[in-house]
């Protein structure tokens, strides 16, 4: 596996890397609290060895997979990808791991399965923020593709990120990454994947239709209801130049449009 | 406990109690500590102290009820001021270090953040009181200065919506800040209030 399939943005100039400070700093990862630094205060005590997935639903080879056998059949590949929140900021984060598709092609989905329905470890005792009585997520996380979306070369699934195994307030030891999409859609330490018929209601469309749907594709078009997302602070920034840049229409991803061509993207968000 | 240089000192270690938090978040971003958005850090930095010193500034007239003690009356505008100082850093921080004062941005803000336009109106409550605290306005406005700083409940209502509808998924913290709230607020109420003082000398603290 030494050879690389890396993938990079365009215009290095424009789109830095992140330093692994800041990507592996300030997180979003509720399971850990929702403050940006719970995740790396709080994520270190989580077990991710042994790790294992369960790969179900619609499927012909489905099974309890640990995170190695799911892993060994593809060779590891380097994307960088821009990264947008849902909230507005972005980074730059290279991510080690394998297209999603491959995982799917040998979990074999039959003729019925039409969307890919994703969820994150539950583990009150060792994620703080499934411990909370006010939160208004019920877990666990669950995060949902299109097949097709699933299908596409882009989507993909992290191991490592700045060549190193991945830290655990990144999601470790296994985690989406669907640059075309809001952040929140690229869900973390997963242990569930299943090939389902319906679309799966994803964690953040439960607690808030209104302001997070299924697709969720960046789109500067779209605003979020209580903000704009026209642009995005490129992090990290420094107190007088919030280094705003304007947002690209799937994240500047355009090969995806494709899959939703014909689609009203105002009412699918 | 009620000398005048008690006092004094008291009122000295009260101001750089509330300055603390100021210079701690400063050298935090100087230092490079305060993570990828400085400015972000700062604006949800002063935003809760602004909250957490309004709700110290209403606790002081129970805890003067409850003690008799003169020290929590004469720090009430000391702290009224400080609360009014960390909103209006609190908006600053959004205006310059958030929208890089790119005032088309903030006109797109106001008309899909409700809550900007209520923390705006929690401000400008605290402006008024800000700016009548002092011995002339007091004297200007005689029996109405009474009636005019009962804002303070409304701004604190403001404020606790503002940051309810900044909150996305967990309440835990918004809940604690508005259980303190409407604790603060029934200690206020005349059945409870008036009984402050024979509970104070009950619990001999006055």
């Amino acid at each position: 596996n030494a050879a690389w399939d890396a993938v990079v943005p365009e215009d290095q100039s424009v789109d830095k890397t992140t330093p692994f400070k800041d990507a592996t700093s300030y997180n979003n990862f509720f399971e850990f609290g929702t403050d940006k630094s719970d995740p790396a205060n709080r994520a270190g005590q989580l077990t991710t060895e042994p790790w294992t997935v369960m790969i179900d639903g619609e499927v012909n080879n489905p099974g309890k997979l640990s995170l190695e056998a799911l892993m060994t059949p593809s060779r590891l590949e380097e994307r960088i990808y821009r990264l947008r929140c849902v909230e507005a900021w972005s980074m730059v984060i290279p991510w080690l791991g394998i297209p999603l598709a491959d995982v799917i092609r040998r979990a074999d989905p039959t003729g019925e399965a039409r969307y890919v329905r994703f969820e994150t470890l539950v583990r009150p005792e060792e994620m703080p923020g499934q411990q909370s009585r006010f939160n208004l997520i019920d877990w666990p996380y669950v995060e949902g593709l299109r097949l097709d979306e699933a299908m596409h070369p882009l989507a993909f699934l992290a191991v490592g990120n700045y060549g190193r195994v991945l830290p655990n307030q990144n999601g470790a030891p296994l985690r989406l990454v669907v640059p075309w999409k809001y952040g929140f859609k690229s869900i973390k330490s997963i242990v569930r994947i299943s090939l389902v018929r319906d679309q799966p209601l994803n964690s953040w469309q439960k607690i808030a239709s209104s302001e997070y749907g299924f697709y969720a594709n960046v789109n500067p078009n779209v605003d979020h209801p209580r903000w704009s997302q026209a642009t995005e602070r490129r992090l990290p920034n420094s107190l007088f130049n919030p280094n705003r840049m304007d947002t690209r229409m799937f994240n500047g991803y355009e090969e995806v449009a494709s899959l939703y061509s014909g689609m009203d993207l105002r009412k699918h968000f | 406990m009620s000398s005048p240089r008690v006092l004094l000192l008291w009122r000295v270690l009260v101001f750089m109690a509330a300055l603390s938090p100021l210079v701690y978040w400063s050298t935090q971003v100087a230092l490079q500590q305060a993570g990828p958005e400085p400015g972000k850090y700062l604006l949800l930095g002063f935003g809760l102290c602004a909250l957490v010193i309004l709700l110290l500034t209403l606790s002081l007239t129970p805890l003067s009820k409850l003690t008799r003690w003169k020290g929590f009356t004469l720090i009430r505008r000391q702290l009224g001021l400080w609360a009014f100082f960390y909103a209006l850093l609190h908006l600053s921080s959004y205006l310059v270090f958030i929208l890089g004062l790119d005032f088309s941005v903030l006109l797109q803000d106001i008309a899909r953040r409700p809550y900007v336009i209520v923390g705006m109106l929690a401000l400008v409550g605290l402006l008024v009181m800000a700016l009548t605290s002092n011995r002339w306005a007091m004297r200007r406005l005689g029996k109405r200065w009474k009636p005019l700083h009962k804002v303070v409940y409304l701004v604190l209502a403001l404020v606790l919506l503002h940051f309810f509808w900044v909150v996305r998924a967990d309440m835990t913290d918004w809940a604690g800040y508005a259980l303190a709230a409407v604790a603060l607020m029934s200690l206020r109420l005349p059945a409870i209030s008036t009984r402050l003082p024979s509970l104070g000398k009950r619990l001999g603290l006055r």
